[in-house]
């Protein structure tokens, strides 16, 4: 199948023929082109769908700052009366969950799905119409959540949730719901995304750039992706049990019955101090990305750097207990996730000189986002430096929970992302728009923000010193606090101003301004390779890439690309086609396919937001009926759009290039995306996992006594049916490779019963030795795990059923049998949960000598 | 909401300045904190100085491009090497601290039980355990050992002119210590968000000497000095007050409610917030919510002027 040639030695294009050039330019621009009016919401290019991202964020970005202008005029005098304790308490929880949830993340998936593709010289990502889905998902929880607050029922409980705060119904309403709800569908869609940018580094890359040769956003996209896969999984088991506790009365959090308030703590910071890093990570992407371009030369250290954001996100997962410094741990586990946390300050640091080093050995052409990188430097140093301080365990016991910590996070939040991103936002405009934006209004923006930002929070240290707690709304003038807080005040509002002219600057309409000539900062990466105005295609031909920095090493591939030289310069079939290529060396796989403008997934969007808010009301019925509906759209969206049959196997992609048209198992995007999101579900199972040990550890009599087990034997036997079920999948697989179409089916068909029968088993074991889930927190976790394979054999039963139909419609057949396959690779992760599961209730209590 | 407490502040403004002050040196171990801050400081200004120096200068000047080797020697040296060995250090410094701030042997052991938004406090002594709520006085020159809890929500108990703080949680019971070194009247605070009246939940630190705190306890151990007949003590009973509250040798025996035996000794109401006085207290009993929104206590606009000022005047009497 693969084609073993040699990228360097491809014969040379055809002769340039203007007639052939302007008919493959309309036939790409065809199907390429944005569906127009209303229509415009069903478009799924990157390039539509990284805007509305994009300004989306911004929207959310806009809304929490709003919030925080909110908070600082009640603190700006003592004894305010401006808002009562209830709706400050909204106004402050509202402010960090929107700031994390709905800007910081996001705000990386928007940028990287509007210019990954490009900067890898892609025409999309591999699953355009996913990112969509996520988008859709994004805006509906996002508004859900947000608007709360205007009917007064906002979350109230922190931006961390802390139990029983948020567990017990007594002291925490449907804005604990709503939080938890809310957040685990945008949770979904940033997992989504994460997926698909995943896949998109590794397998949408242009023919002949290796990995080291990737430029270094493309990098950082990778490792951030790679850590929502797994910094996220642990919070949404969390969310799981605590909202189970919450709806059903399970016992997970509250003391009396087993449970235990820090085990969400853990898992919420397993997530939570990553997430400090997924945030920082994508926007120093941006300075790495931006700084060569006003250097004029690569950045010194490429690989140092590639290997500290790698260093970084090992160690973010290892030091998450450095929020937990004052719940009384014991000395030796402070002393760990100190040093940890002392760590990190090391890869960070060679980042930072890399970029001072590379701008010592060059001529730095000042810019805005030069500027604002400055600042962000400034700022972020700053925040580092305070890191270190509050790291050190008795520093902390001061620090920890006091306006030190406050002005210390938004230090490095601020200055390691938001500057950045201003950063990027400046740089990447023209890339966008095609237009120039205002250098004085960028100039005045970042003044007015850096002044008012280090106005509002530098003296928010000294306010912490003089022990103002956070989260606190008002505060009385013989605490002292009072002209640090409206210093703070003024600088809050000051920075507001800013931003509000770099909105003017990015929003001021530009319909006549002139277009920016192309490649508008001399840069070295390929996006710039667009033309001006630009198509909506992406790249004109797909070229094949052997620098780092192409455009200033290869220069002549603009042309090339433009004339149509390189790789599928042409869409005869009118379908959008992107080139796979393989992991390490990018050696072209395959032509992908991918789905064009659809109303599908914002249908399946709509429906997948309506059960989540349902929900949260209790309202089950309706929740169900949503609930069928997504499912119906989404297979319609499986159906019509993925792992269609092609009409030719092979399709000649230019340059003596004949690539096949359809690939399965390991060498589809599909698989991959199944095996990197079905990684991602094992790490919430691992929550589970973990959750149970740490009972185990934190409770002495955690284990019931042995006739309170289930029962050995009914798991035993349910394990063995479950397993059978597998075997019956792996057994189609095979007999469908063979030919055995109707076999296939029937085996198919029969693991539905067999696997009923196991998981109908395992219930069963549960349920005659009396284990109730609001008794006890061993019964609660014996329960969630018979439930967590029951909710993955539902799914797995659908897709089942689902692939036995397109076995009998002959569009999974023995020689395109993709469904088949990424069915069966779910299922060998299900056995394994299922073995695991089998293990944690049958076999761990024997072996603790549970009698 | 009424604010009767801030009539006259702005005169005890500057006596009361810093009262939750990390850097006011009230405790040993607030100390051993402070002489860290300083390094810190003083440390990451040098530091941060150098680094935007540098990114000042890198960006200024142009250094011959061939340079490059030096720069990867600047980046290994700057970035890797300083960091390293400064983090080191600082982290064996901070350990130690740790392990002398947490290995002391406590003179004497208070019990404080975290409320939504109070605190219970129980000192241990040979004669039985000493009940009172929302003030916690420590000889001078002794170190103290707290035993802290919650009964609800994750609290933090924090008095930052002492020491750092501690989180209490429900079903665990965590422990710090506290050396005072100075007598005054420090602040207290919960650090951990708890809810509702979190900014409203405060205490007292007050630091005596070591004779004069003896007989405080032993006053505090003895029950209320007052008559059965007195007409404030009747109205407290029928009004129910003592199915939450106890006043030692009454029959108010309630255990929701902070231990009201000796409550006007304490300086001030609602949990560190309200100076002691008559008229707080009154509004304290009728217009409780707007003191304090969202507690358990129900308010009593209805009690008229006569039995209200009875009941002041009994409460006000419980020295």
């Amino acid at each position: 199948m693969t084609q073993e040639i040699d990228l360097s030695k491809l014969p040379p294009p055809e002769p340039y023929d203007k007639a052939r050039d302007e008919a493959q330019r309309e036939r790409l621009m065809a199907t390429w082109a944005k569906p127009v009016g209303w229509r415009h919401i069903s478009a799924v290019n990157n390039s539509y769908v990284g805007k509305w991202y994009l300004l989306t964020s911004f929207a959310f970005f806009t809304f929490a700052g709003i919030l925080a202008l909110l908070i600082r005029a009640q603190l700006a005098v003592p004894n305010n009366e401006l808002f009562s304790q209830s709706l400050y308490n909204q106004l402050f929880s509202l402010h960090g969950t929107a700031m994390m949830f709905l800007f910081a993340v996001p705000i990386f998936e928007a940028v990287a799905i509007l210019v990954l593709p490009e900067i890898l010289g892609a025409r999309d990502l591999p699953f355009p119409r996913l990112s969509a889905f996520g988008y859709w998902c994004f805006i509906i929880g996002g508004v859900f959540v947000c608007g709360s607050i205007f009917f007064g029922v906002a979350p109230d409980g922190g931006w961390f949730m802390y139990t029983p705060l948020s567990s017990n119904t007594d002291y925490s309403g449907l804005g604990a719901d709503i939080w938890l709800l809310g957040l685990s569908f945008i949770e979904v869609s940033s997992i989504a995304a994460a997926v698909e940018l995943i896949v998109g580094v590794l397998k949408c890359r242009p023919p002949g750039m290796r990995l080291n040769l990737m430029p270094l956003y493309c990098w950082y996209v990778l490792v951030v992706a790679g850590m929502i896969l797994f910094a996220f999984p642990p919070l949404i088991a969390g969310d799981l049990l605590l909202e189970m506790e919450r709806a059903f009365g399970w016992a997970f959090f509250d003391v009396d019955r087993g449970g235990d308030p820090l085990l969400w703590q853990h898992l919420f910071w397993i997530f939570g101090h990553p997430e400090v890093y997924i945030i920082f990570l994508p926007s120093i992407a941006l300075i790495a990305t931006m700084l060569p371009t006003f250097a004029g030369r690569p950045m010194v250290g490429h690989s140092w750097i590639v290997l500290s954001a790698v260093g970084v996100a090992f160690l973010s997962f290892g030091l998450w207990v450095h929020h937990m410094f004052t719940t009384g741990l014991p000395e030796i586990s402070l002393s760990f996730f100190s040093a940890a946390s002392e760590a990190v300050a090391v890869p960070t640091g060679i980042q930072i000189f890399c970029f001072i080093a590379t701008m010592l050995v060059s001529k730095v052409r000042a810019s805005v986002p030069m500027l604002f990188a400055g600042g962000a430097l400034a700022i972020f140093v700053f925040g580092g430096l305070t890191g270190v301080m509050v790291a050190l365990v008795p520093f902390d016991w001061q620090a920890h929970d006091s306006y030190f910590v406050v002005a210390h996070m938004h230090y490095t939040l601020i200055g390691g992302m938001l500057f950045p991103l201003f950063a990027g936002i400046h740089y990447w405009y023209p890339f966008v728009t095609q237009k120039a934006m205002s250098d004085k209004l960028g100039r005045w923006s970042f003044w007015l923000m850096f002044g008012g930002f280090n106005v509002a929070f530098l003296p928010m240290h000294w306010t912490g010193v003089m022990g103002m707690p956070r989260r606190v709304w008002t505060y009385d003038l013989t605490d002292g606090w009072a002209v640090l807080n409206m210093v703070s005040t003024i600088g809050a509002f000051v920075f507001a101003a800013g931003f509000a002219v770099l909105a003017v600057n990015v929003l001021w309409p530009r319909g006549k301004a002139p277009y920016v000539k192309r490649n508008h900062w001399r840069a070295g990466t390929m996006e710039w390779a667009a033309e001006v105005p630009d198509k909506p295609w992406g790249v004109r031909s797909i070229p094949y890439i052997h620098t780092r920095y192409p455009l200033w090493e290869q220069p002549e591939v603009v042309d090339e690309i433009d004339r149509g030289e390189w790789f599928l310069p042409d869409a005869e079939e009118g379908k959008r086609e992107l080139i796979v290529t393989d992991i390490l060396d990018a050696r072209p796989l395959y032509v992908q396919r991918v789905g064009g403008p659809t109303f599908l997934t914002i249908g399946s969007a709509v429906c997948l937001g309506a059960v989540f808010i349902l929900a949260t009301f209790h309202l089950w019925t309706l929740t169900l009926m949503f609930g069928a509906g997504f499912i119906a759209f989404t297979l319609w969206w499986l159906w019509t759009g993925t792992s269609e049959i092609p009409e030719n196997p092979t399709k000649y992609a230019g340059r003596g290039l004949t690539l096949p048209t359809y690939a399965q198992g390991n060498r589809s995007p599909g698989w991959w995306a199944v095996f990197i999101t079905m990684t991602g579900d094992m790490t919430a199972f691992m929550g589970l996992v973990f959750s149970y040990f740490f009972y185990w550890t934190a409770l002495p009599d955690f284990f019931p006594t042995a006739d309170k087990l289930p029962s050995f034997g009914w798991l035993l036997i349910g394990t063995a049916l479950l397993l059978a079920s597998w075997l019956m999948c792996v057994a189609a697989r095979k007999l469908l490779g063979q030919g055995g179409r109707g076999r296939a089916m029937v085996l198919l068909a029969g693991a539905l019963p067999v696997g009923g029968l196991g998981i109908g088993a395992w219930a069963w074991s549960a349920y005659t030795k009396g284990l109730d889930p609001t008794v006890h927190s061993f019964d609660a976790m014996v329960w969630m795990l018979i439930l967590w394979l029951f909710l993955h054999l539902l799914l797995s039963w659908l897709m089942h059923l689902y692939v036995a139909a397109r076995i009998w419609r002959g569009i999974c057949t023995p020689d395109y049998r993709a469904d088949m396959m990424n069915l069966t690779l779910f299922t060998h992760f299900l056995a394994l949960t299922a073995v695991v599961i089998f293990a944690l209730l049958a076999l761990f209590p024997i072996l603790m000598g549970v009698s | 909401m009424r604010r009767i407490f801030l009539l006259g502040l702005p005169l005890v403004l500057g006596a009361c300045e810093g009262r939750h002050n990390w850097l006011a040196s009230g405790g040993a171990e607030a100390i051993r904190v402070e002489q860290l801050f300083w390094v810190l400081v003083v440390g990451a200004a040098v530091i941060w100085t150098l680094v935007i120096g540098a990114a000042v200068y890198a960006h200024r000047r142009q250094v011959d491009p061939s340079l490059e080797k030096q720069a990867r020697q600047f980046i290994i040296w700057g970035g890797a090497v300083i960091p390293t060995v400064v983090v080191c250090a600082l982290l064996v410094w901070g350990l130690v601290i740790l392990r002398d701030i947490t290995t002391k042997e406590g003179d004497l052991t208070v019990r404080v039980d975290g409320e939504r938004w109070w605190w219970r406090v129980i000192y241990e002594s040979p004669e039985g355990d000493v009940v009172t709520a929302n003030e916690i006085r420590l000889p001078v020159d002794n170190t103290a050992l707290f035993k802290l809890t919650a009964d609800d929500v994750i609290h933090s108990f924090w008095v930052p002119a002492l020491g750092g703080k501690m989180d209490m949680i429900p079903g665990r019971e965590t422990e710090l210590t506290l050396t005072p070194v100075e007598t005054g009247s420090w602040g207290g605070l919960c650090a951990e968000f708890c809810g509702g009246a979190h900014a409203l939940m405060r205490f007292d630190a007050i630091v005596m000497e070591e004779a004069a705190f003896n007989d405080w306890l032993a006053h505090e151990a003895s029950p209320a000095e007052v008559a059965q007949d007195d007409a404030g003590l009747g109205v407290f009973l029928d009004e129910g007050c003592g199915a939450c509250h106890t006043i030692r040798g009454t029959e108010a025996v309630g255990p929701v409610g902070p231990d009201l035996t000796h409550l006007a000794s304490r300086e001030r109401l609602g949990a560190g917030i309200y100076d002691m006085t008559p008229d707080n207290m009154a509004a304290w009993i009728t217009d409780t919510h707007e003191m304090k929104p969202d507690i358990d206590m129900p308010p009593y606009p209805n009690l008229d002027g006569a039995r209200l000022d009875q009941l002041v005047a009994f409460l006000m009497s419980l020295d």
